[in-house]
């Protein structure tokens, strides 16, 4: 009764599959991706007591957490944990590859783990700006310079000169894709809040919804994948 | 032995480093370092039961760590390979090459026990093990280790902070997280809105279409290649060729303006600019028909529509009439299977993947630039 009152003890059946969990089968790697995520989280929500999303203080938090905190771990493990996510994410995709786990009746789950894929180096790709260092600026520069070349709604993309009313453009610099994306035409203040904000909250919590849909549906799929 | 000859011969080892240095550094040039892994790929997965087998595995482990070590002592490798942000790739690189074996390996012991009549490693399906402990405890054990190397890993290397953000200041190169690099390094040979917009998504569409276009019933739940040779080799092309290898690349090997610079190459910021490129119009109006550029209008098509035209009828041909020629020639099997919605669908996607390496292959033989050049829109493919 214990069990079944309990929502965590829900993430498992009482009983799986003896060759389900083989570690040469799985490789580890969606349970390794998930306990990475809670590692994030938890050095996550301790690094936002420190840290300040402004121009003015973000660069020197960081360096403050870096001089004053003896090994500094906490920053330290919230970095290499991220980008461990990101090769243990791809992992796990490419077992689930290898071993055909994609096929009916999981096609659905595979869906949602590509989404999740997606997430997960969005999550990393936001809060690469966060330190606000040169490094960070300009990895952000390059990679949201993209969006300039949506076609149709970004400044630089095809055809967007087309989208206008009668002779007034309507996607300039001003307010295209790449504007939507760092609340200006540069990577500055705005854009620091905005990835803050998306990295803090909004994936996160899209995430761990889109995680718990993805554990149920291995369940209800009959489990780790085996030969039918 | 007079000193001469202990000079001499020090040059002459000297040398030879040099010599193998260059060589190496040679290979790594875009077309090469490409080419190399198609073909290494290619060989691991036509004879994946030998090159699995664990003594092989050993020896690529030793001989790729010794080389990988040895060329650390080159200073400008180790100045690449050693920033905090680049040593995720190393440990990418050891991981998806021991995953790649495991996979593989239980792959060739299936084929060989299902040609042989004999059960499945992931037979017994049936027998059931209880959670709590058996599994628990086996994911304690994981999570334990996996919080040891992140301490470890946090320890011993400390996470970059450079100088605070300047907007006037732009590093050279600037790079984009590493795990973007692979598309980043696509920006050579497409134009952004392919490299950074369109491919991506076909990329997270393509995967999230994979289940509901690969019909095949076999090779689910277990390790195989023989039952799903089509499905696995594209996606190890898309997956380690055009993901992987393209970010080991555009880390290792792409330096100021995004030049290329071997793995033993100092990062030279007055490396000359790469050559003049050229489009297909190009070619077709003034190598082949021997005019000038079209700069009038013809018959309502705006001048850059007719202009284009030449390469707007190849990609077409690319795009709608090719599908239909591999429907009957080497794709005669798979179409019947799928169905003409799925074919469809799926041979666009891999028209894309294939576009990929044809641009490059042009670019690395004729300075091909853009197939269709609609400058003026921003349409340059």
């Amino acid at each position: 009764m214990a069990i079944l009152s309990n929502v965590f003890l829900h993430l498992h059946p009482v009983a799986v599959r003896k060759s389900g969990i083989r570690l040469s089968f799985t490789w580890c790697m969606g349970g390794l991706t998930f306990f990475i995520f809670l590692v994030e989280v938890v050095t996550g929500v301790l690094l936002m007591f420190y840290y300040r999303p402004t121009v003015e203080y973000a660069y020197f938090d960081i360096e403050g957490l870096r001089a004053h905190v003896t090994l500094g771990l906490l920053r330290e493990m919230h970095r290499w944990g991220a980008h461990a996510m990101v090769i243990s994410i791809w992992l796990h995709m490419l077992r689930v590859f290898l071993t055909g786990s994609y096929k009916p009746p999981r096609e659905f789950n595979w869906s949602i783990g590509v989404i999740l894929l997606v997430l997960t180096l969005l999550l990393s790709f936001t809060g690469y700006l966060l330190p606000w260092d040169q490094l960070a600026m300009w990895a952000i520069t390059v990679g949201s310079n993209m969006a300039r070349a949506t076609p149709l709604i970004g400044h630089e993309g095809p055809l967007a000169s087309f989208v206008m009313i009668g002779d007034v453009p309507l996607v300039h610099a001003g307010d295209d894709a790449r504007f939507g994306l760092l609340a200006g035409t540069f990577v500055g203040p705005n854009a620091l809040l905005r990835f803050y904000v998306l990295h803090c909250v909004f994936i996160p919590v899209v995430v761990t919804v889109l995680i718990a849909v993805h554990f149920w549906r291995i369940r209800k799929d009959g489990g780790i994948s085996g030969p039918l | 032995m007079s000193d001469l000859t202990i000079i001499n011969s020090a040059m002459l080892g000297e040398g030879a480093i040099e010599g193998i240095k260059h060589v190496i550094n040679v290979m790594c040039e875009p077309h090469w370092f490409f080419i190399i892994s198609c073909i290494g790929l290619a060989v691991f997965l036509i004879g994946y039961r030998r090159f699995t087998k664990p003594s092989f595995a050993i020896f690529t482990l030793i001989a790729f760590t010794v080389f990988y070590a040895v060329s650390a002592l080159d200073s400008d490798f180790w100045s690449i390979i050693k920033k905090a942000d680049n040593v995720p790739i190393t440990i990418m690189m050891y991981t998806l090459g021991f995953c790649l074996w495991l996979g593989f390996r239980q792959a060739a012991i299936n084929d060989q026990n299902m040609e042989e009549g004999k059960p499945l490693l992931e037979a017994g399906s049936d027998d059931k093990v209880l959670v709590w402990p058996d599994l628990v405890y086996a994911e304690l054990i994981a999570l334990l280790l996996c919080t040891v190397f992140l301490i470890v890993w946090a320890v011993v290397l400390r996470a970059p902070l450079e100088q605070p953000a300047d907007p006037s200041v732009a590093p050279n190169p600037a790079k984009a997280p590493w795990y973007f690099l692979g598309l980043q390094e696509l920006l050579v040979y497409f134009d952004p809105w392919i490299a950074g917009v369109l491919l991506p998504g076909f990329i997270v569409l393509g995967l999230i279409a994979i289940p509901y276009i690969d019909r095949n019933p076999r090779g689910n739940g277990y390790y195989t290649f023989k039952e799903r040779k089509f499905a696995i080799s594209m996606f190890m092309v898309g997956f380690v060729i055009l993901w992987v290898v393209l970010i080991v690349f555009g880390t290792f090997l792409r330096g100021p303006n995004w030049n290329f610079y071997g793995p033993y190459e100092y990062w030279d910021m007055h490396r000359p600019a790469a050559l003049q490129n050229i489009n297909f119009s190009e070619i077709f109006w003034v190598r082949w028909m021997g005019q000038g550029m079209p700069t009038e209008d013809v018959a309502g098509l705006p001048y850059y529509i007719f202009r284009e035209l030449p390469g707007i009828v190849v990609l077409a041909v690319y795009f709608f009439i090719v599908p239909f020629f591999l429907r009957v020639t080497v794709f005669k099997k798979l179409g019947d299977q799928l169905g003409f919605v799925r074919y469809q669908l799926m041979c666009q996607l891999f028209l894309w993947l294939v576009l990929v390496p044809i641009k490059m292959a042009l670019r690395w033989t004729i300075n091909f630039k853009y197939i269709v050049a609609i400058t003026e829109l921003f349409l340059n493919v």
